[in-house]
């Protein structure tokens, strides 16, 4: 499987605390890849640095190199704009934007320049079918995006990220606020969407992980609180034989 | 024993609160038994369209203050919103943390300062200013609304910027995910969202505006009579009772209640649109 993206002794501070330490690993394309591991290991802010959403942490400084495409993504001369329409990214809560349906889905397309009716209409006619919600809303666009049920509207944010047409979603615990319901239509969703993107996943439920990805990357403290790769795998060897104890343990939810 | 002192605690902080609700209720019913009358006298149409205000000839019409209060009122938001607004944005969007904790208590100072002294220095400075570069009198329309733009200032940032401030910060990293820049974030996403808290700010700057008397008084000319340019003077509602209360009497001094109802029907008409954009806001 080709990289689409790479880290390569990525190391990650806030201040003078050390979270992210040394981390290196390459991520497939057109799978889905989860990151598990407990609380405050550091998976949400590896998460984030592919998509340089640590840049709005004044304190945040991130080493090392980090690569879409084999492009440089960790540069101060990266186009993060540019970065942020291949890097989609869906939220741990739906965070629909406080406007209609339709407004939400072509926030992202409009200020890429799409400024013709018809083909907005057909942006937000495509991402809400990519989201198997076309039928559900299609006579509401104009309906406040926020009156939908939280299932529906981590949908739309989903829809919403798909409109500018990413290379890469990143999903940071996209279902942990949903019911079981809508939690799997979102797993189905993603791997569907799997085969033409690529994804990245952050999430605390290991059946979800084992289910839905293809690639497992298991991540720890060290004992200087260093968040750390610990052992990255394809899924079902890692769940099947875990080549360490450490992570036997914890897929095996003895801890975290 | 304890149950006793706590329900006269309780009783004491409700006459308390009583006393302030009160205050409000006693100057409403006193400024309406005084004015009622005199609308009554003098026929509501006479008072509120009647373009002649002079007392010893018996005439009471307010048009004049009323369209004063209108322009003036306007020229202030025309000046002082437009600056507020980029002001909130910057204080809760762009500037960096030493800059705003440099500009916050200067805004908060800037509400502080008595309103004789905007008055004051208005007409020290402004006045002459106008009458060296743009002629007329100096005091009038200009003058005040100027004044006037800067007094709602502090208003007016201080709610935006906490409406601001209080959108969920998942909508800015929603917005920055898709990949908008930050420039078209705040326009289209933050501000947009914090629409109905932005415009209960400026109608409470708009309240406030036409609330304002002491500074108002020494530079708006003070003319009761219809502005032709936004140099003339004019009188705004506030200022005609505020020059005239001291020595009126008889039907006079009730026409300048009758003023004060039309000004508390203004003040509260903009309070309650402030609050009802307030109340609607969806999250």
């Amino acid at each position: 499987m080709d990289a689409k993206i790479k880290t390569q002794s990525l190391n990650l501070f806030y201040g003078d605390f050390h979270a992210l330490g040394d981390i290196t690993f390459d991520i497939p394309a057109h799978a889905i890849t989860a990151i598990i591991g407990p609380s405050g290991c550091g998976k949400s802010t590896l998460l984030r640095v592919f998509n340089r959403m640590n840049d709005l942490i004044p304190i945040c400084r991130v080493e090392g190199e980090v690569f879409l495409n084999g492009e440089p993504v960790n540069r101060a001369d990266t186009d993060v704009v540019a970065l942020r329409q291949k890097v989609g990214m869906v939220f741990q809560k739906p965070n629909v934007f406080p406007m209609s349906i339709y407004d939400n889905i072509v926030m992202g397309p409009r200020h890429q320049g799409v400024k013709n009716k018809g083909k907005l209409m057909e942006i937000v006619e495509r991402s809400l079918r990519q989201v198997a919600m076309w039928d559900e809303v299609k006579d509401m666009l104009k309906k406040p995006g926020q009156s939908i049920a939280t299932g529906q509207q981590q949908r739309l944010c989903i829809a919403r990220a798909l409109a500018v047409e990413p290379e890469v979603l990143l999903m940071d615990e996209s279902c942990s606020a949903l019911d079981p319901e809508s939690t799997m239509k979102i797993e189905e969703l993603m791997v569907e969407l799997a085969q033409k993107h690529t994804i990245i996943t952050v999430t605390h439920n290991m059946e979800q992980a084992a289910r839905v990805s293809d690639m497992s990357a298991f991540m720890m403290i060290d004992e200087h609180h260093v968040g750390r790769l610990h052992e990255y795998s394809k899924t079902d060897e890692m769940f099947l034989n875990p080549r360490d104890k450490l992570t036997e343990d914890y897929i095996t939810g003895r801890f975290g | 024993m304890r149950k006793f002192k706590e329900n006269l605690s309780g009783r004491i902080f409700f006459i308390l609160a009583l006393s302030s609700i009160s205050a409000l209720a006693l100057i409403t019913v006193f400024i309406f038994i005084k004015g009622v009358p005199f609308i009554a006298e003098v026929g509501l149409f006479n008072f509120l369209f009647g373009s002649s205000w002079a007392p010893d000839h018996g005439e009471y019409g307010i048009l004049p203050m009323i369209a004063g209060t209108f322009i003036v009122t306007f020229g202030a938001a025309l000046i002082g919103i437009p600056i507020a607004l980029c002001c909130a944005v910057f204080l809760a969007e762009i500037a960096p943390a030493w800059l705003r904790n440099l500009f916050r208590p200067a805004i908060q100072l800037l509400a502080g300062i008595p309103s004789v002294v905007y008055g004051f220095w208005g007409l020290v400075f402004i006045v002459p200013f106008i009458m060296n570069h743009f002629g007329g009198p100096g005091v009038g329309i200009l003058a005040a609304s100027i004044i006037l733009g800067i007094m709602i200032l502090p208003t007016v940032i201080s709610i935006s910027e906490v409406s601001i401030l209080a959108l969920p910060r998942q909508y800015k990293e929603g917005a920055l995910a898709l990949g908008l820049t930050h420039w078209q974030t705040i326009r289209s996403v933050i501000l947009p969202s914090a629409k109905s808290g932005i415009v209960a700010a400026v109608i409470l700057g708009i309240g406030r505006a036409v609330g304002e008397t002491m500074a108002v008084i020494m530079i708006v000319g003070n003319a009761p009579a219809m502005p032709r340019s936004i140099l003339d003077p004019v009188r705004t509602l506030t200022t005609n009772i505020g020059l005239e209360m001291n020595y009126a009497s008889g039907l006079h001094e009730k026409a300048l209640f009758a003023t004060g109802i039309v000004l508390f029907i203004i003040i509260m008409i903009l309070n309650a649109s402030a609050q009802y954009f307030t109340r609607k806001r969806s999250f």
